[in-house]
């Protein structure tokens, strides 16, 4: 990827946070990304993020779950090996809805935890691009990517408005990944 | 956000987000104590010990162990059902608790979610090692084999345990660690050593907190926790299906499901509260871990300590009311047999004690609750050794009637499993925050004591509560 230029404002309360993410929003410019070192409520709505659809995944990976399990139990109890234990019917279905049960939430789960880390960008070793090392503790940005070409009046715009807005700092910082 | 004013503060010492991190974060950062080095030197060599009688039992065979031909379940499956059932407070106080948006949650939930996952382990060890044949436990899953394919039987409860543990493990140990991954990522961005620095980049698999990750860490989170609720309810329902399905007179009863459950979350409770008052002393975290959350602890302590009780005492009088001579032996015997003494152990630490929280000095006293915690974990595991063993001990024919006493290795692998939890506890302890960093700061603004109670500085109800002991007077009548 080509090198990136960011420029960042940094909060020091979430409150006043989510205030400035509207006010530079009600401005018209482009918020890039906010981190902030844990949920902050009202944040995603206040940067207009649609609502993640993880949870429709979650709904497939545990009807998958259900289905192999109840198919495979079948297959296996009344087609492959059929065994008579104790005079049951071969297809006692409800003898199978524990393990049904735990399957539905075992790919459930584990589904949508993948899922997740795909969508996130996370595995192990992956390298951050960490702006501030304040960022997972106490201070909260809010991100601006610059293009080679943004002129450096737009940049004293967006410094400006950012600390109107209550920022405490403004940086900005090259990325070369 | 309304924040009622009889709310006590979960946070103490007007702590600022930074020095929160701090606090919690430098226990990871400092150098193992020597206390920390002494407890993790005993706890790891009980472990080993333990591991050695493991090792003897695979070599020589489960002769070694007191079992016999009349009571061929007796110490392994009551720690299994034991470390099962510690395990379930963890998802209970993280998934349940998350649901019901219990704020007090978040000062004890990761250390709840790891003891679950490390005592799910000590449990796993006891069905394994008592099949005798350990190398060939993988013949419990399905999988196609040559035998035939012969495969497991999917109507027997023991099969639906496999499912449900490896499950119940899998599950937890996903949500304890996607929500590790933001506060190892504050461990990462303060490490001042290369090796910290790259080890912690390593575990905390990139996390920046942006909105969009956090976004997706909530969805999750909530639907873990959905996912989490029935499955603990279930895990605990299907162990006591391995005894409500049988035909043993003081085994086969439908009230086992929500006894055995209750019974779960009532010893899980008190193996958190023994963690908890030991961690909080150790790192210093009396100010997130406060009296109110162990007095929140002691009322759960309550409501399932007095399920069980009533479960006992349904059982006795199912037992008169079946009519049925043999259940009602089973009874007689449990009470009055040769093991009283473990019946009315388990009466005496399970039913009676936990009333004594009904006091609310004793609920708020550490001291108190830390011996009681323990004495409760004793009751929880004389309670199974009462259903298993005395419920084996004079089965159908008089002249198979026996008794059961362990051997040493028995009892060492027992003590061995607790060597073990503890050393994995204490290890996570030193290398991950113990309390879910930005979990409680989440709950800084309405939770901290600068913005409710007595001591509030500022916030919404500046008003109300600056008056001092405003908070007291509606707690305490005086």
């Amino acid at each position: 990827m080509s090198a990136k230029k960011i420029l960042y404002g940094l909060f020091d309360d979430e409150e006043i946070l989510l205030k400035a993410v509207k006010g530079v929003r009600a401005e018209g410019v482009r918020i890039s990304d906010v981190h902030t070192p844990f949920p902050v409520h009202g944040l995603d709505e206040a940067m207009g993020l649609r609502m993640t659809k993880l949870h429709s995944a979650g709904f497939i990976f545990g009807a998958t779950g259900t289905l192999t399990a109840l198919a495979f139990i079948t297959w296996i109890s009344t087609v492959n090996y059929p065994i008579n234990y104790g005079g049951k019917p071969y297809f006692s279905l409800p003898a199978w809805i524990p393990i049904t049960f735990e399957l539905t939430v075992l790919f459930s789960a584990v589904g949508m935890t993948l899922t997740y880390l795909y969508l996130n960008r996370l595995a192990p070793g992956m390298e951050p691009r960490v702006l501030d090392n304040r960022l997972t503790s106490h201070m909260f940005a809010m991100t601006f990517e610059l293009e080679e070409d943004t002129p450096s009046e737009k940049r004293e715009e967006i410094r400006k408005m950012l600390e109107a807005q209550g920022a405490v700092e403004v940086h900005e910082k090259d990325f070369d990944q | 956000m309304f924040v009622s004013p009889i709310r006590e503060p979960l946070i103490q010492g007007h702590k600022t987000y930074a020095q929160m991190t701090e606090d919690i974060i430098g226990p990871v950062e400092a150098k193992p104590t020597k206390t920390w080095m002494m407890a993790v030197t005993f706890t790891g060599l009980l472990a080993i010990v333990g591991f050695i009688m493991i090792g003897l039992t695979i070599t020589y065979g489960i002769g070694l162990w007191g079992l016999n031909k009349t009571i061929g379940w007796a110490w392994d499956i009551t720690n299994f059902v034991w470390w099962i059932g510690i395990g379930h407070a963890g998802t209970l106080i993280s998934a349940i608790l998350l649901i019901f948006r219990q704020k007090w949650r978040t000062g004890v939930n990761r250390s709840a979610e790891a003891m679950t996952i490390f005592a799910v382990m000590c449990a796993g060890l006891f069905p394994l090692i008592h099949m005798g044949r350990i190398w060939l436990a993988f013949f419990i899953f399905p999988y196609p084999n040559t035998r035939g394919p012969v495969w497991p039987n999917f109507d027997s409860p023991l099969l639906w345990d496999v499912f449900a543990i490896s499950t119940y493990f899998t599950v937890s140990l996903l949500f304890w660690y996607v929500g590790l991954i933001p506060d190892l990522a504050t461990v990462r961005d303060r490490a001042t050593t290369a090796f910290r620095k790259k080890m912690y980049n390593i575990f905390s698999f990139g996390w920046t907190g942006t909105a969009k990750q956090w976004q997706r860490f909530e969805s999750l989170s909530l639907v873990l926790a959905g996912l989490s609720t029935p499955l603990v309810l279930s895990v605990h329902t299907i162990v006591s299906f391995d005894f409500a399905t049988s035909v043993i007179p003081g085994w086969h009863t439908t009230i086992f499901p929500p006894y055995f459950v209750a019974g779960a979350i009532f010893s899980g409770f008190a193996m958190v509260l023994t963690l908890m008052l030991v961690v909080r002393k150790i790192f210093h975290l009396e100010e997130y871990i406060t009296l109110a959350h162990i007095e929140s602890m002691n009322k759960v302590i309550i409501l399932t300590g007095s399920i069980v009780g009533v479960a006992y005492i349904t059982e006795l009088f199912t037992a008169w009311y079946s009519q049925n001579q043999y259940e009602q032996y089973a009874f007689i015997n449990r009470s009055m047999g040769p093991y009283w003494w473990s019946y009315w152990g388990m009466m005496t630490c399970n039913v009676i004690s936990p009333q004594l929280f009904w006091i609310r000095k004793l609920r708020r006293s550490v001291v108190f609750t830390f011996f009681m915690s323990v004495v409760i974990n004793i009751g929880m595991w004389f309670e199974r050794f009462v259903i298993i063993v005395t419920s084996l001990h004079r089965d159908f024919i008089v002249s198979s009637w026996s008794y059961y006493t362990p051997t040493v290795v028995e009892i060492f692998i027992y003590l061995g499993t607790i060597g073990f939890f503890m050393t994995l506890f204490l290890v996570f302890a030193k290398v991950a925050p113990v309390i879910a960093l930005a979990e409680v700061k989440s709950i800084l603004k309405t939770a901290g004591d600068q913005y409710i109670g007595a001591g509030a500085k500022h916030g919404h109800h500046e008003e109300e509560t600056s008056k001092p002991g405003h908070y007291e007077t509606l707690i305490k009548p005086q």
